[in-house]
């Protein structure tokens, strides 16, 4: 990797906004899901997807395709919507999105929708599962990369820090760990329900190398992990700063939008903020 | 009870099948020296990974290893392992369908000098209901040995419940052994024990002491517990009219459960069941005399019979 170019940047940031847009769609569709940390994450997802995975659409249990694992698993919306933009399956198989035996879960099931590396929803597991990876591309002699998206919310839970401590004794290099500091969650404010910080001491602490980068700005994102491929003998924690349902005004920064589904009035003013034009 | 422990017989299997599969890795959380794993740990030390005090890292470690195309086993205490780890095992495991083989040690009482916290008698009914899991529960030291190789070429999630100590030998080696099939260890008509576990000897000595006073026992060992040899249960009550269960586990949840649901759905004949009678068990300094306290004792099985045969008539 290198530093984006105008084009790529351009690129990325119109996938963003693509990302938001259909996670949004898939959600008001189905009547259920999670936005706020949905639109967080677009940008984050917008460059794993489409600038820094080594993966192949066609062949989505390639073994040498780096791995990730969206540890929050209730962003599945802008998972789905990462993956079959990218070509992992197609859109249409979203349209019936929640319904009974539709194709794809609530939650990532890794047997259900290509693509999905690891099934989640439970919070907490993506770390040490991630350890247990980049372990297994070390014994394999594989080039393959790590990355776990985590919610911030999800910090406040042990396990975390028991697969950050495992990382770091393992000086697993290959393991990329992306937080999406949004700040809110279900309760509220993620400062008033459980403070995290120092969040970025935090990792340090437990021996990881540590990024801190505007989470919108997919140029910001994109050089951390590229910084991350220069660190040799420690996993790289980006803790990535967010806006919990970035790009709708309505919905940023309000614990709310967590997990409610917008109406037609909302959903109607939340595509023209997000600069899509209505068809219907 | 035999000289080898299961625990040992388990440790010295593992690290000789290791030499035989090169998938196949380890995990412990500091009690290596105790589940025995660190036979496997020495002898391949760049395939065993010590997590530390921390079981539910543990099983998720072993899940990723597990998806990056290795076979792992997880050693711990089955207390710990089936409650305290018991999401990342519901979840990771069971759910993702993620081929970790979890190797629960220190079951039931055998753990006698540490008392209630370290025992664990719920375990097979925490572990039993979750899809996709496979229950195995080894009688001695020698079948605890002989199921290694077996579940590690079975794929799919298996927990296997290893007692600290040995137990009264019931398994000749190169007997054959499959998943989900119950072994007939004793023939006759008039009750039909179902044991696992450690206590498949003691429902043994039962079996002869109950022949003592004219009573004819079938005896079946259940090492599978799920996926459950229901065609077994079925025709030994058919036959016999009358089953007791034992095992080293709280009457709720475990053998006698399983037992009780095959059998009220097909063949309802009187059942009894053996086994701790609901509550915390105690320290002991000997593991055979806690197991008699603990309501495990041949007396307790053979009273067991005695009711079942007078519910029969």
């Amino acid at each position: 990797m290198s530093a984006l170019t105008l084009e790529k940047t351009f690129e990325l940031e119109e996938i963003a906004r693509c990302l938001r847009v259909d996670s949004l769609k898939l959600i008001y569709n189905r009547g259920a899901g999670h936005p706020g940390g949905a639109l967080s994450a677009a940008e984050i997802m917008a460059v794993l997807y489409f600038h820094v995975l080594q993966i192949d659409p066609s062949r989505p249990e390639w073994k040498e395709r780096d791995r990730f694992i969206l540890s929050k698993g209730h962003a599945s919306a802008v998972y789905y919507a990462a993956l079959t933009r990218r070509g992992f399956f197609p859109r249409s198989e979203l349209d019936t999105w929640g319904e009974l035996d539709c194709p794809h879960q609530g939650h990532p099931d890794r047997f259900k929708t290509p693509g999905v590396d690891m099934t989640s929803g439970l919070l907490g597991h993506g770390v040490a599962i991630g350890v247990g990876l980049g372990l297994s591309a070390r014994l394999n002699k594989m080039s393959y990369r790590t990355y776990v998206l985590l919610g911030d919310g999800e910090c406040q839970g042990g396990i975390v820090w028991e697969g950050a401590m495992a990382a770091s004794k393992f000086r697993l290099a290959n393991l990329t760990v992306i937080i999406d500091y949004n700040n809110v969650q279900l309760d509220g404010p993620v400062s008033a329900v459980m403070p995290l910080e120092p969040l970025a001491d935090k990792w340090a602490a437990c021996g990881w190398h540590v990024v801190e980068v505007n989470g919108h700005s997919v140029q910001a994102v994109a050089e951390a992990l590229d910084l991350a491929h220069q660190i040799h003998d420690r996993p790289t924690a980006v803790l990535a700063y967010t806006t919990k349902g970035r790009g709708v005004s309505f919905m940023e920064n309000q614990s709310y939008w967590h997990g409610n589904v917008p109406n037609t009035e909302q959903f109607k003013q939340a595509l023209i903020e997000l600069g899509e034009v209505e068809n219907d | 009870m035999t000289d080898l422990s299961m625990r040992e017989a388990y440790g010295r299997a593992l690290a000789e099948y290791g030499e035989t599969n090169q998938r196949l890795v380890a995990l412990d959380v500091d009690t290596s020296a105790s589940t025995l794993s660190k036979f496997f740990a020495e002898r391949f030390p760049d395939c065993f990974f010590n997590i530390g005090i921390a079981e539910p890292c543990m099983v998720d470690v072993a899940v990723g290893l597990a998806l990056g195309g290795f076979l792992p086993f997880i050693n711990g205490f089955a207390s710990i392992l089936s409650l305290r780890a018991l999401e990342q095992i519901r979840t990771c495991v069971c759910y993702a369908q993620t081929n970790v083989k979890i190797a629960a040690g220190y079951a039931g009482v055998s753990d006698f000098k540490d008392g209630a916290t370290h025992y664990s008698i719920s375990d097979l009914a925490n572990v039993r209901a979750l899809p996709n899991m496979t229950v195995i529960v080894p009688a001695d030291a020698a079948e605890a040995a002989a199921w290694v190789p077996l579940i590690a070429e079975y794929d799919g999630p298996v927990y296997l419940r290893l007692s600290r100590a040995g137990a009264l030998p019931v398994y000749q080696s190169g007997a054959k052994l499959e998943i989900g099939k119950g072994r007939l260890l004793r023939s006759g008509d008039d009750l039909t024990l179902v044991a696992t576990g450690t206590m498949v000897g003691r429902c043994f000595v039962a079996a002869e002491k109950l022949s003592a006073i004219g009573i004819d026992a079938r005896l079946l060992e259940v090492h599978t517990l799920k996926p459950l040899d229901r065609e077994l249960l079925i025709s030994a009550a058919e036959e016999t009219g009358a089953v007791v269960t034992a095992e080293e586990h709280n009457i709720i949840g475990g053998l006698g459960s399983a037992v009780a649901e095959a059998l009220a759905e097909t063949v309802p004949i009187p059942i009894e069941r053996v086994g701790i009678p609901d509550r915390f068990c105690v320290t002991g300094r000997d593991l055979d005399k806690l197991m008699d306290h603990s309501g495990l004792s041949v007396e307790n099985i053979i009273a067991a019979a005695m009711r079942v045969m007078e519910r029969k008539r």
